[in-house]
């Protein structure tokens, strides 16, 4: 028998309106215990499923007086009962919900106290604290989606920016499905051709088709390689740009945190499955996330930084997905800021030169004798530049937009895996190629090939081959 | 009225390819035998092609040979030509294919029946098949259907406690050429028109499936000067693992190429709704793989010429196939057709080219046993179990009629597994596979071809044939000493260093192959694509004297064995999941979140194995996961 599980459905921010779902067998009688209707008349069992009710959720007690004297069925305010909230509930019957089973979603007040006392109570009416994904794989397991789906809701479930949220979307319309969908018939057309030759020999030959193949190949690896390295793109837009800020003490490394954040709250986050030796602060930059590795408490102001000075940065900076240093306008290049610019060559880098009330004495020319990495000037208090640093990053990383709003692009470490292996067994029928080994050997691993692609979209081998060999070649007697 | 009652152990309904080889297998296992067809004259006809083999077929022969089949014997004996086709590729796709002398080797094989003990032919149109209820007291007394007999047209009853059913194209067979349509068999034969009712009466579902043959024309009216000659291989090779290969160099025949042309086309099209195929007389369903001519033109408009083998029908007969033009037109067009092809200009027509519809079932009805899942010790192969080809048909019959014998027995039944052979391949196909066609062989539908080469069926499969006793304890020891010298011989070469020597590298040079600098391990050497164990005998001292099969073996396990390593691996995945049973009466309503599509496949088909399960067309990966789950919650 499946548990009743039940979690925080619209994330731990401050918004609107919170979601907590429950799901399994025993979601309507939890909701009994918790939730009290504002029409006396109504019950959980009586109403209509796949309906919306208004009413208060209470703080559900083990032992106390309303766990003795409400049943489960009944509908009562008790006294002393404490009510949390006033909400809307929604009441699904399975198999026609999200994971197939009995499903309650309770829409409540946002807000990260409220709902966590609410869940706490569903909790102790009998749920159970559900797993990161465990509604999403319920509902693979019960068959309601298939894996590709799966995945692209978890990925926007773990997803904070709007960029990956897209991205996510995109996977669930089917780009990537579509763009696998090429290259496996591709692929399928070029095993069509040689299972031809092999299975009517005297109708059809392979004279001079390895060298063909091979070019066709070579296509095939330019895009497969550049799908992959979409995941490495599609992870800086989930998981955030490590960045680090380099500057000698004095330059503005905390001012410009506290302007790159701007209104906006930065917020800490725990993205799961990432490993950190350090505190980071997460700052969003239009639809970019950048991770801003917290090099000795930035935000504090006062002697630590100082004190901590540019070697700990330093090393940081070595495993940063991007640096960004600042130096102070108003002092002329010294030896220390020579020594980031030195370091920051052949780095994905942003200068930013801060302006600061006083006089300017480096300019870009100035720097530019020691370095190729594109300035920006910014002003701290007049809050200016935040748009140039954001689309010099995009330029940076994304070629100047991000991908995700007219590419494919790869977000899940299983589909990179496939196409990894796609890939090798690609460069394998090249070997083949070229060291004369006869053609039904491509086939082995263009096989290979097919399939791996086949996994990322759920997709069989089947009687794909043959069906194509009768569409494509003219058989037989 | 007084009616004949026999007894015997099994009737063979049918005496084609399929039913040759069900009805020997039987009778050489000791069971008493009926083999009936609607004319003595018509064993092992071959009414359509003149071979036996080629790609993928000739595995097939080679495997039926291995396990006891009779079928590369037969041709071994009565060959006019031979060729091992795909030489050039790798050595899984070789294949032989061998022109047969038709009448010689009908003639040959009806002469193995005669003289098989046990067997009897009895020519006579099989009507009824004859069923009992029983009650399983093993199975809470529950009733099911068993096999009891056959009735013939005249009334006549043969009892037997298992019947193959290998009625090939003759079941309600219809032949047809343009408005002209005879209801015969191939070769104006008698058709069987009373067992498909009572086929039906017995709950077996038919269905009409399609076929045809080209026009045999005069020889003497054929211009070969303008058409390119077809020889055999100068050095050939037996089908059989038991022919001795200096019995079969013999003097060969040829065949002729020749090409349609645009002419062909136009007359095609400009008479295309005459066809029956086009105009709707004919509507059941014919092969992908053995389109007629007006198939060929219609459907791939773009190409301007088709190819034309012009095929000896047998040494003592001026008859000859037009391979590659198959068509159903009205006599008139075919006239006009064939005479539009460079050679065929005064061509005279011996026969007309037709096509023929027959009955036969659909395959998901049968087990992998090939025995009917609602019929105890009925079994069926060949044709009417949709498939195409003597070749596919003599495979089946075989392994209908070792399981029919081993059910008489009591014994286990022989199923084979895809990553075993080319006859498993065949058979999952047809027993999962939704088949809207006359179902061909390809190698392309074997997944680890490399493995299942022509040249190691014995290797694979003798063990088999020995365990059910079609196999001679000296042949099986032969293939175990075999395996041993090939494991022995690869380990020695593996350990042998070849020094770059003035010889070697002269060697070398002349093969076009990278020079050696420093010692090489010889097992390098022989997998350099140009050069070969064979060949490298002279840098190679130590080496035993092998037999040439032997030597076969070696060569190509040392040189492919790191693609040989991989299919292997694919095996093992591919093992998983064909050990993981789904039981027989599993409930699949109450595997609820399976897709309603894979619900009422897997109700048609009911796998027995999660393997087959996930073959079986319209059942996702994702139905496979939840199938997966439910055994495994319910310890299944």
């Amino acid at each position: 028998m499946r548990e009743t599980i039940a979690a925080i459905a619209s994330g731990m921010t401050a918004s609107g309106i919170g979601i907590i779902r429950i799901s399994g067998p025993d979601a309507f009688r939890v909701l009994g215990k918790v939730f009290r209707f504002a029409n006396k008349n109504k019950t959980v069992e009586n109403v209509r499923p796949n309906t919306i009710h208004y009413g208060h959720i209470i703080d559900y007690e083990v032992g106390s007086r309303s766990d003795g004297q409400v049943s489960d069925t009944r509908n009562r305010y008790v006294r002393n009962e404490t009510v949390i909230d006033e909400v809307l509930v929604m009441i699904m019957k399975g198999p026609h919900t999200y994971t197939a089973e009995d499903t309650v979603e309770i829409d409540c007040h946002g807000g990260p106290f409220v709902m966590q006392k609410i869940l706490t109570s569903v909790l102790k009416a009998g749920a159970r604290a559900a797993e990161p994904g465990e509604f999403t794989k319920r509902a693979f397991l019960n068959g309601r989606i298939d894996l590709t789906e799966a995945e692209a809701v978890m990925d926007v479930i773990s997803s904070g920016s709007e960029d990956a949220l897209k991205s996510s979307l995109m996977q669930l319309d089917g780009s990537v499905r579509r763009k696998i969908e090429s290259l496996r018939e591709r692929i399928l057309t070029e095993m069509a051709y040689i299972e031809a030759a092999l299975d009517d020999p005297e109708h059809y030959d392979l004279e001079g088709y390895p060298e063909k193949l091979d070019k066709k190949l070579v296509n095939l690896l330019e895009e497969l390689e550049r799908l992959l390295a979409s995941f490495d793109e599609g992870k800086l837009i989930r998981e955030g740009i490590f960045t680090v800020i380099l500057g000698k003490p004095n330059a503005g490394k905390s001012s410009l945190l506290n302007y790159l954040t701007g209104e906006e709250r930065a917020i800490v986050t725990e993205i799961a499955g990432t490993t950190r030796d350090s505190l980071e602060e997460t700052v969003r930059l239009g639809g970019l996330i950048l991770r801003i590795a917290d090099t000795a408490g930035i935000r504090s102001t006062g002697d630590i930084i100082e004190k901590m000075g540019v070697d700990r940065a330093m090393s940081l900076a070595e495993k940063a997905d991007l640096l960004l240093a600042v130096f102070d306008s108003s002092r002329p290049l010294d030896g220390d800021d020579r020594e980031i610019l030195s370091f920051i060559s052949g780095k994905k880098a942003l200068i930013l030169l801060n302006k600061s009330d006083l006089e300017t004495v480096v300019d870009e020319a100035e720097i530019r004798k020691y370095s190729n990495a594109p300035i920006v000037v910014i002003s701290a208090k007049m809050n200016e530049g935040r748009e140039l640093i954001e689309a010099q990053i995009r330029e940076m990383f994304f070629r100047g937009k991000l991908h995700v709003n007219e590419e494919i692009m790869l977000t899940n470490v299983r589909h990179k895996e496939a196409c990894e292996e796609a890939l090798a067994s690609l460069r394998l029928v090249r070997d083949s190629i070229e060291s004369g080994m006869p053609e039904d050997f491509y086939v082995v691993d263009l096989m290979d090939a097919y399939a791996a692609l086949g996994r990322i979209i759920g997709e069989q081998v089947g009687e794909d081959l043959v069906d194509m060999i009768f569409a494509k070649f003219c058989m037989g007697k | 009225m007084p009616v004949i009652e026999e007894f015997c152990d099994v009737v063979v309904v049918g005496a084609g390819h399929a039913g040759c080889e069900a009805a020997l297998a039987c009778a050489r296992l000791g069971l008493e035998t009926y083999i009936f067809t609607v004319s003595v004259e018509s064993i092992a006809l071959m009414p359509c092609n003149p071979n036996v083999g080629g790609s993928s077929k000739g595995h097939l022969v080679r495997e039926l040979d291995a396990l006891g089949g009779e079928m590369g014997k037969n041709i071994d004996k009565t060959f006019i030509q031979s060729k091992m086709l795909n030489k050039s590729k790798g050595p899984a796709v070789h294949s032989l294919r061998a022109q047969a002398d038709k009448s010689d080797y009908s003639l040959s094989m009806r002469k193995v029946l005669e003289n098989q003990e046990h067997l009897t032919i009895r020519q006579q149109e099989v009507a009824e098949i004859i069923t009992e209820d029983v009650i399983d007291n093993s199975d809470n007394g529950n009733i099911y259907k068993r096999i009891a007999g056959i009735k013939t047209v005249s009334g006549a009853i043969f009892h037997a406690k298992a019947v193959v059913l290998c009625t090939g194209v003759y079941l309600t067979a219809r032949c047809i050429y343009g408005d002209v349509s005879q209801y015969t068999g191939p070769n104006g034969l008698m058709a069987a028109n009373h067992l498909s009712d009572s086929l039906r009466a017995n709950g077996i579902e038919l269905r009409r499936f399609k076929t045809g043959t080209p026009a045999r024309i005069d020889k003497r009216s054929i211009d070969f000067s303008k058409m390119v000659e077809q020889k055999g291989d100068d050095r050939v090779v037996p089908f059989s693992f038991s022919t001795n290969p200096e019995d079969v160099q013999i003097d060969q025949v040829s065949c002729w190429l020749t090409y349609t042309n645009e002419d062909t086309h136009k007359v095609i099209r400009e008479n295309i709704d005459r066809s029956p195929l086009y105009g709707g007389v004919i509507k059941s369903t014919g092969p992908r793989y053995c389109p007629s001519i007006e198939d060929k033109v219609m459907k791939f408009p773009d190409k301007d010429r088709h190819q034309v083998f012009i095929e000896p029908e047998g040494r003592y007969t001026n008859e000859m196939y037009i391979d590659g033009m198959s068509s159903s037109m009205p006599e008139d067009v075919q006239f006009a057709m064939y005479r539009s092809v460079p050679g065929l200009e005064n061509a005279k027509i011996v026969r007309n080219a037709y096509a023929i519809e027959y009955d036969c079932i659909a395959p998901k009805q049968l087990k992998s046993t090939l025995e009917f899942k609602k019929i105890s010790g009925l079994f069926s192969g060949g044709q009417f179990n949709g498939s195409s080809g003597y070749e596919e048909a003599a495979a089946q019959g075989l392994i209908a009629g070792i399981n029919a014998a081993q059910y008489i027995k009591k014994k286990e039944q022989l199923t084979l597994l895809r990553s075993e052979s080319y006859i498993g391949v065949l058979i999952d196909d047809l027993v999962t596979k939704e088949n809207f066609e006359p179902y061909r062989m390809m190698t392309s539908r074997a997944e680890y071809r490399l493995l299942l080469r022509q040249d190691n069926a014995d290797l694979r499969l003798r063990k088999y044939g020995y365990q059910v006793g079609l196999i001679s304890k000296e042949q099986m020891d032969y293939v175990n000493f075999k395996e041993e010298a090939i494991r022995k011989e690869i380990e020695r070469v593996s350990g042998v260093n070849v020094s770059p020597t003035a010889e070697i590298n002269t060697f070398l040079e002349g093969k076009n192959s990278t020079i050696l600098e420093t010692g090489a391990k010889l097992i390098e050497l022989i997998r350099r694509p140009e050069l070969s164990y064979q060949e490298l005998a002279f840098v190679d001292r130590g080496r035993p004297e092998l037999s040439e099969d032997i030597i076969e073996q070696v060569n190509i396990e040392i040189k492919y064995d790191g693609y040989i390593k991989r299919q292997k691996k694919q095996v093992l995945q591919f093992a998983k999941m064909e050990k993981k049973a789904i039981p027989n009466d599993l409930d699949y309503d109450d595997v609820k979140s399976l897709r309603i599509e894979a619900r009422q496949k897997l109700k048609e088909f009911r796998p027995s194995s999660i393997g087959q399960a996930s073959r079986v067309a319209g059942v996702s990966p994702a139905d496979v996961n939840v199938l997966l789950v439910y055994l495994k919650q319910n310890k299944m």
